[in-house]
């Protein structure tokens, strides 16, 4: 709503809140506030962002020429490294462990999450693997792919995997004690009159997230652990010259990573349903559908993982079983996408940024989630497997869709986190570069893909050079999309106008009954929940009678 | 609630700032344990897994090295764990009763039982080690048709127990650091989660073991 034109001389700065609490840096390191682990978390995560961006500019780089201009070696590690620091440093972290980390306990009223010193050590653990990750790189990288397959992993490569393995073996924990964390916290912290049913449907999304995280997560930590081991000692256990089966590896790595890929869309579809609510001025439409269809996603995305494996010498009728659960997680994923616009309909909706964001998310998704669909066909995978066309379909869901969820959900609620407004028109601006320059950069990629340009190559024939050209030139344009937010949201978080507790006149515990910033332990009265969630239309009828 | 000076007068023994009450604290912290005991059996289960498909693609040789399991070292071993989580039981009840010298005795009980396991799993390994059954360059084995896949049995005999013993060894850590939480009065009849949670794990742990005895020492033993 209109926000910009508050220079309130409100006393808020004088009032103790979690920020000014303390400034010393043990206060920081050694805290267990949930809201200041939330920050930790996000200055480690855009860290491993650019880390992982700067990669991807270099492999940008080398596809400028179809000869590559890179050695190729050195492309197999550029792809490597931006995949495994993408995947398992940021995307998987990105909205659980920051935005989620700071909003969960205040959505359901609580002083904190379940277990303070659990999510502390949780940062800890992410930042010992992310050096075991940068160790590797600056000893000369990995070049297996971020997927790690055997045998070429445990045999034949001669880089580090072992380091590279661990840091993902040690980060897995990271992610498995976050997600236990909001499970509890979720089930038995939650304030009087926050029942089930008047949950956020952020905390719906995390929760469904945190499923996965404990359920899959040690998955991918056993088979790193086999895998580290058998290139030690080459017994052979993935190895089809020893009598080992590396199809094995493949359903192990895969039995946790394609239930990954929902960690990192879920809390985006879980920000985004609040971002689409708040801008449309409506209840959600279908609250109990999108809620479910959180729940019905993360139960699916267990029994889908054989869709990678369909050109791996699987069984063709696991490969058919396989297909048809692929596509049947596509219907909660397109139940979100319907209840959204259903929300907008006849919603007065406004253009503030985090909607322009909830935009881009809503159809850029629905792009990378209908390609997904092609790719579960058998007959279309078998053409398009391991070519841009995957690439171009998983960014679509990862970048078009995570990351500007979260990009949406920092701006949402950054007046809550520093207690202060970004540039509005700045922000407007940097949305509309990062959509320009992401479509630019990757829907060329479909083409190339669909044409036969295989994915994970230095060089490339001559007729995809114009398509290259132009997905370098996006990757240019989405690279200053992402700096200039770093540069207003850093002036803004020093100079920017004092916001009031609540800009967007938006429902939820965590902008009307919270300070914001929230005082340390979050409420300066206990909270108590009256209504249903997202009561925007306010009418007496739609609220649930009190209980005594 | 919020006003945590208002209730440091009735502080109960080791409530946290950010639980409403002792209950609720409880319930936290079982969920909690019983929620990470889940990822422990998805963790295990990633090497039953491995261990059902290659047990399924190598039967002959499945049987061919399960006769050079130690069968009677497993057994005492299956004894000496259930035995200890009868003393762990018994150290969580005292504990409850607020019987300080009952629960040293059965915690230090608790930990013998598994140091005990954990010294016979050395033997049983280091007779391995004489036979040359550790998988990597120095394995040998007798039966030249099956020199490959009985490595790759051995590699997954060494993977499962040797993460099992790898939980027995963070267990036994634990142990002693509930037997000296005890011996300072930190625990009382109002407030003992922590060995009630250290029971559940202990307990999780000796569950492992015995699924691991039949399928890797007893099936295909006879054949």
């Amino acid at each position: 709503m209109s926000t910009i034109l508050q220079p309130h001389p409100h006393p808020i700065e004088e009032k103790t809140n979690y920020l000014n609490a303390d400034y010393g840096w043990k206060s920081w390191l050694f805290t267990t506030d949930h809201k200041r682990i939330a920050l930790l978390y996000l200055f480690s995560i855009t860290a491993f962002f650019f880390v992982g961006g700067a990669f991807a500019v270099l492999m940008r780089i080398n596809l400028l020429s179809p000869d590559g201009l890179f050695d190729h070696d050195t492309y197999n590690k550029l792809f490597t490294m931006h995949g495994i620091i993408m995947v398992f440093f940021f995307l998987v972290p990105s909205i659980p462990a920051t935005l989620g980390n700071f909003l969960i306990p205040i959505m359901v009223g609580s002083r904190d999450l379940a277990f303070p010193r659990i999510n502390l050590l949780s940062w800890y653990i992410y930042i010992f693997g992310g050096i075991f990750t940068l160790t590797a790189v600056v000893r000369g990288g990995v070049d297996t792919g971020w997927t790690f397959y055997a045998p070429f992993s445990t045999t034949y490569s001669n880089t580090h995997v072992i380091l590279a393995a661990m840091g993902v073996f040690v980060s897995g924990f990271s992610s498995i004690l976050t997600g236990l964390n909001f499970i509890i916290t979720i089930h038995k912290m939650r304030c009087p009159g926050m029942t089930w049913s008047r949950l956020p449907l952020f905390v719906w999304g995390h929760y469904a997230t945190a499923l996965i995280q404990v359920l899959g997560t040690p998955v991918i930590a056993i088979t790193m652990v086999l895998l580290g081991l058998e290139r030690v000692l080459h017994a052979g256990i993935f190895d089809p010259n020893l009598g080992g089966d590396p199809i094995l590896f493949q359903h192990l790595f895969w039995f946790y990573s394609h239930p990954a890929v929902y960690i990192m869309i879920l809390p985006g579809m879980a920000v985004i349903s609040e971002v689409v609510a708040c801008y449309s001025r409506k209840r959600i439409f279908g609250y109990g559908f999108v809620a479910f269809s959180s729940l019905g996603i993360a139960v699916l995305s267990f029994v889908v993982w054989g869709h990678h494996l369909f050109v791996s010498g699987q069984s063709m009728y696991a490969s058919m079983v396989f297909s048809f659960m692929s596509m049947a997680v596509a219907v909660p994923s397109a139940i979100k996408v319907f209840n959204w616009t259903a929300t907008m309909y006849r919603g007065s909706i406004s253009w503030d940024t985090p909607m322009l964001y909830a935009f881009g998310f809503i159809g850029l998704f629905t792009i990378g989630g209908l390609t997904g669909l092609f790719l579960a066909t058998m007959a279309i995978d078998v053409h398009v497997t391991d070519t841009y066309f995957v690439i171009a379909h998983f960014h679509y869901v990862m970048v078009g869709g995570m990351v500007m969820a979260y990009m949406g959900g920092l701006h949402f609620w950054f007046p809550k986190i520093t207690g202060r407004l970004y540039p509005e028109g700045w922000a407007k601006f940097a949305a509309l570069v990062i959509f320009v320059g992401f479509n630019l950069t990757f829907f060329p990629q479909f083409i190339l893909g669909y044409l036969g340009m295989p994915r994970r190559y230095a060089t490339y024939a001559e007729e995809f050079h114009a398509l290259n050209v132009m997905s370098t030139a996006g990757a240019s344009i989405l690279g200053v999309g992402y700096v200039i937010p770093m540069i207003y949201l850093a002036w803004a978080w020093r100079k920017g106008p004092i916001s009031p507790q609540n800009p967007w006149k938006a429902k939820g515990l965590e902008w009307e009954q919270s300070p914001t910033p929230p005082p340390t332990f979050n409420f300066d009265k206990p909270p108590i929940v009256t209504e249903p969630a997202y009561n925007y239309s306010g009418h007496e009828e739609e609220q649930e009678v009190d209980i005594g | 609630m919020a006003d945590s000076e208002v209730a440091l007068a009735a502080h109960p023994p080791g409530l946290q700032h950010h639980f409403d009450n002792s209950a609720q604290q409880l319930e936290a912290s079982t969920l909690g344990m019983w929620m990470f005991l889940v990822t422990e059996i998805m963790f295990f289960g990633g090497m039953f897994a491995s261990y059902t498909i290659y047990r399924n693609l190598y039967p002959e040789a499945f049987a061919s090295t399960s006769h050079f399991m130690n069968v009677t070292i497993g057994a005492i071993n299956t004894g000496v764990l259930i035995c200890s989580s009868f003393t762990m039981v018994l150290s969580v009840r005292s504990v409850q009763l607020g019987q300080k010298k009952t629960t040293i005795t059965f915690l230090t009980l608790t930990l013998l039982l598994g140091l005990v396991f954990l010294v016979l799993k050395f033997v049983e390994y280091h007779e391995k080690w004489v036979d040359h059954h550790i998988p990597g360059p120095g394995f040998q084995y007798a039966d030249p048709r099956y020199f490959h896949q009985a490595q790759i049995l051995f590699y997954l005999y060494f993977a499962m127990t040797g993460l099992h013993a790898l939980h027995m060894i963070v267990g036994a850590g634990l142990i002693i650091t509930l037997i000296v939480m005890t011996a300072r009065n930190r625990f009382s009849a109002e407030w003992n989660t922590p060995v009630e949670m250290i029971g559940l794990y202990w307990h999780f742990v000796d569950i492992v073991w015995i699924f691991l005895f039949p399928l890797l020492y007893l099936i295909g033993h006879t054949s």
